[in-house]
């Protein structure tokens, strides 16, 4: 059939089976755009800028497991929205975002919005393309969907200068792809998998170390069972809250700079780590040349390049999550001993008991931790999380009661602040029955606040629980701990009325400093249609902790909750 | 970990900003390029990319996989058994004595390419280590001028 460029983008939308496109239309984009106001088969969602349109599909990736998608003009539209596809990169979330660019004649003439979009993106993206030819649009668009989601996924751009969605030409969409140079491996080498099977029957104190990547491969159940099998103890990262489940009793809880003193202890004490799409990150490990000194390593991840780039590995297993725990359950059920864990488990206990999670709560102001364990307590599985970046997310990883993998969506590769409520717009977007509630700062909120006008207009009753500490508040901590209490410019004294923002675009507000109050407000808010803004003050001067300083040994924890 | 000098060569399709995304890999994560030759494999669609390179082994290990990892390409070789050579072109004066440097020029597989009024252009052409004792040689007749070509290599 013959059609023009424009019309192929919309068609294998189509043929993808997309629901929601996020974008923001201008001039080298405008071809498609008039063909998105002619069709009937996805909705398209008018983001209030770029970077909340490239977020809001991230969200709807992550809370769906499909493809997420965000369209974009060239020039500034496309520089809005490098934040959000690095943010995605950093945490392989698959999208497909396609940008306008100037005309094929004028490139390279520095012509009016021409910026060189495959150059800016091609350290944030999986892959990107520059169509110069019509003939191989069709082709590129289904590449660009099986490249995002299949591997370790991640997203994919596809710029298309503007005389190219004008021209026609014939479309057949294909139905297969095949990429020569591009063969993910998913089934991991059978010899290194038996010998990791034999590494965890002759040990005696192993620690799965459950990453982001178990929650991409769909992998919960089996990582599960897999524990149970074993009665192996688990240590989730950041990336992985919700995958073991909060009432599972062989989850021992977050590692990392965050983490808690058992989780941390584990590792440092381990004698077998099974990483299962995890991959070492600093945030995770402290001193490297203190990290699981007295463990040996199988490592599972779909991405080669992330076996052996910081640590040593004595099993490298090169494979998706989900087929490899299969293979080594198979492997280890007839005779795995769980006895032989016992020991090791009431170790474990132990340090849990000496050191729980904990804060001490307050009559007089209130404590964020005890704000985040009662949204839990109020919703528990039934919600969706989304976060952005600061105290308020480490305490909403710590604290939140997270149920199953999807469930917590946050970036925690680049740590992007601004990321949360775009996020959970789209993540509403894609699980319409869940309620959705972004735990942000008032500091992030800021980043992306435009976003209530979208949330309104669509009717995407998202709760945002700002809580709020008049601070930049995981700078402040790091100021008060590591820099004298020298708090350059890190006082927000000076707020907005947020319950005005809110009201001003179409949402609903409310103003929150005791307990009564928040539980109000909220049950309020969950049966309200609008998107809310919940203002909460919490008390300045908190911290986050357990705290492993930059650079420090992981089983060097700050613990002390001493209130200032 | 002690660095060791690695030649890998990289074949990848044949396509716009496939240099870039290979160069800029090495720059984003901060590998050392000690030299970077590009040509067409006849008779396909593919380049081949051949790319001297130092570096500890975690990092050899890491240069590797990342290029592999890029889409457009097909294959990784980090060259153990290779032959390896480099071309090298030097203009001299030909008040020089001609004669003495076109012997040196022969024992590294080369020869005069050119020779006119003022200069002539010699070409040599062998191991990137056996280029420099070539070089070396060669100052003694003051070269006016000196162009490498980067290393190309070849899996025995
Ligand atoms: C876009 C961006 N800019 C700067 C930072 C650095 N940063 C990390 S946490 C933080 C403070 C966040 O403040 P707020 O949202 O109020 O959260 P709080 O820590 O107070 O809970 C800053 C500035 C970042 N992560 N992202
Ligand atoms: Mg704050």
């Amino acid at each position: 059939m013959k059609m023009s460029g424009a019309q192929m983008v919309c068609e294998a939308l189509i043929a993808e089976g997309v629901e929601t496109v996020f974008g923001y239309p201008g001039g080298a984009i405008m071809n498609v755009y008039d063909e998105i106001y002619k069709q009937n088969s996805f909705e398209h969602i008018l983001t209030r800028h770029e970077q909340a349109a490239v977020h809001a599909a991230d969200g709807y990736a992550r809370a769906t497991g499909k493809v997420g998608v965000a369209m974009v003009t060239s020039g500034p539209g496309f520089t809005n929205a490098v934040t959000g596809l690095a943010t995605a990169y950093t945490d392989s979330i698959p999208l497909v975002v396609i940008s306008g660019q100037v005309s094929s004649s004028l490139i390279g003439t520095d012509g009016f919005q021409e910026i060189d979009a495959v150059g800016i993106s091609r350290p944030c993206t999986k892959h990107n393309y520059l169509v110069d030819d019509i003939a191989k649009l069709p082709k590129v668009l289904k590449e660009a969907f099986y490249i995002a989601s299949s591997g370790r996924s991640g997203p994919v751009l596809v710029d298309i200068p503007k005389d190219i969605t004008a021209e026609i030409a014939d479309f057949k969409y294909p139905k297969d792809v095949f990429v020569e140079t591009y063969k993910p491996n998913y089934k991991g080498n059978d010899r290194q998998i038996k010998k990791a099977a034999e590494a965890i029957l002759k040990a005696r104190k192993p620690l799965l170390y459950v990453g982001g990547g178990t929650v991409l491969s769909n992998a919960s159940d089996l990582v599960r069972k897999f524990a149970k099998m074993t009665q192996i103890p688990t240590v989730e990262t950041l990336m992985a809250r919700g995958v073991m489940g909060d009432s599972n009793p062989l989850l021992i809880g977050m590692l990392g700079m965050h983490g808690s003193y058992a989780s941390n202890m584990a590792m440092s004490e381990t004698d077998l780590i099974i990483s299962l799409g995890a991959r070492f990150d600093d945030r995770v490990t402290g001193k490297l040349s203190e990290f699981a000194r007295y463990a040996d390593i199988i490592h599972v991840d779909i991405d080669p390049a992330n076996i052996g780039k910081l640590v040593d590995v004595d099993y490298p297993i090169v494979g998706d999550v989900s087929i490899v725990v299969k293979k080594l359950m198979d492997l280890i059920k007839e005779d795995i001993n769980t006895d032989r864990y016992q020991a090791w488990r009431e170790i474990l206990a132990r340090y849990e008991e000496l050191h729980p999670l904990t804060y001490n709560d307050s009559d007089e102001v209130l404590k964020p931790q005890w704000v985040i364990e009662q949204i839990g307590k109020l919703l528990g599985k039934d919600a969706i999380i989304t976060s952005d970046v600061g105290q308020h997310q480490m305490w909403a990883a710590q604290f939140y009661p997270f149920d199953r993998p999807r469930q917590w969506i946050n970036s925690g590769g680049l740590g992007t602040m601004g990321f949360g409520f775009p996020a959970a717009l789209g993540a509403k977007r894609g699980a319409p029955e869940k309620t959705v509630i972004n735990i942000t700062g008032d500091g992030s909120i800021l980043m992306n606040m435009q976003e209530l006008v979208t949330a309104s207009e669509y009717k995407i009753p998202v709760i945002n629980v700002i809580l709020n500490n008049h601070f930049l508040g995981m700078v402040r901590q790091w100021q008060t701990f590591f820099y004298d209490k020298r708090y350059s410019e890190t006082d927000l004294s000076y707020q907005p009325n947020f319950v005005a923002l809110a009201e001003a675009c179409g949402g609903i507000g409310y103003d929150v400093t005791t307990k009564e109050e928040f539980d109000k407000a909220l049950k309020d808010a969950i049966k309200q249609d609008k998107v809310c803004f919940m203002n909460v003050i919490v008390s300045r001067f908190e911290n986050v902790l357990p705290m492993v300083p930059t650079g420090g040994a992981l089983y060097n924890m700050l613990l002390e909750h001493k209130d200032q | 970990m002690e660095d060791v000098r690695r030649v890998i060569s990289v074949i990848v399709m044949n396509e716009s900003s496939v240099l870039a995304r290979v160069s800029g890999l090495f720059a984003g994560r901060g590998y050392n390029i000690e030299s970077l030759t590009v040509a067409p494999i006849p008779n396909s669609d593919l380049s081949r990319v051949t790319i001297v390179t130092n570096g500890n082994k975690r990092v050899i290990e890491q240069i590797t996989k990342q290029l592999h990892k890029l889409v457009p390409t097909l294959k990784v070789i980090e060259h153990e058994e290779m032959v390896e050579k480099e071309m090298v072109l030097v203009k001299f004066s030909s008040d020089q004595n001609i004669a003495d440097i076109q012997v040196l020029c022969e024992a590294y597989n080369g020869g005069i390419v050119n020779a006119g009024e003022d200069i002539i252009i010699i070409m040599a052409a062998d191991e990137s280590k056996r280029i420099e004792y070539f070089l070396e040689a060669a100052q003694r007749y003051s070269p006016i001028e000196i162009v490498r070509g980067g290393i190309v290599a070849i899996e025995r």
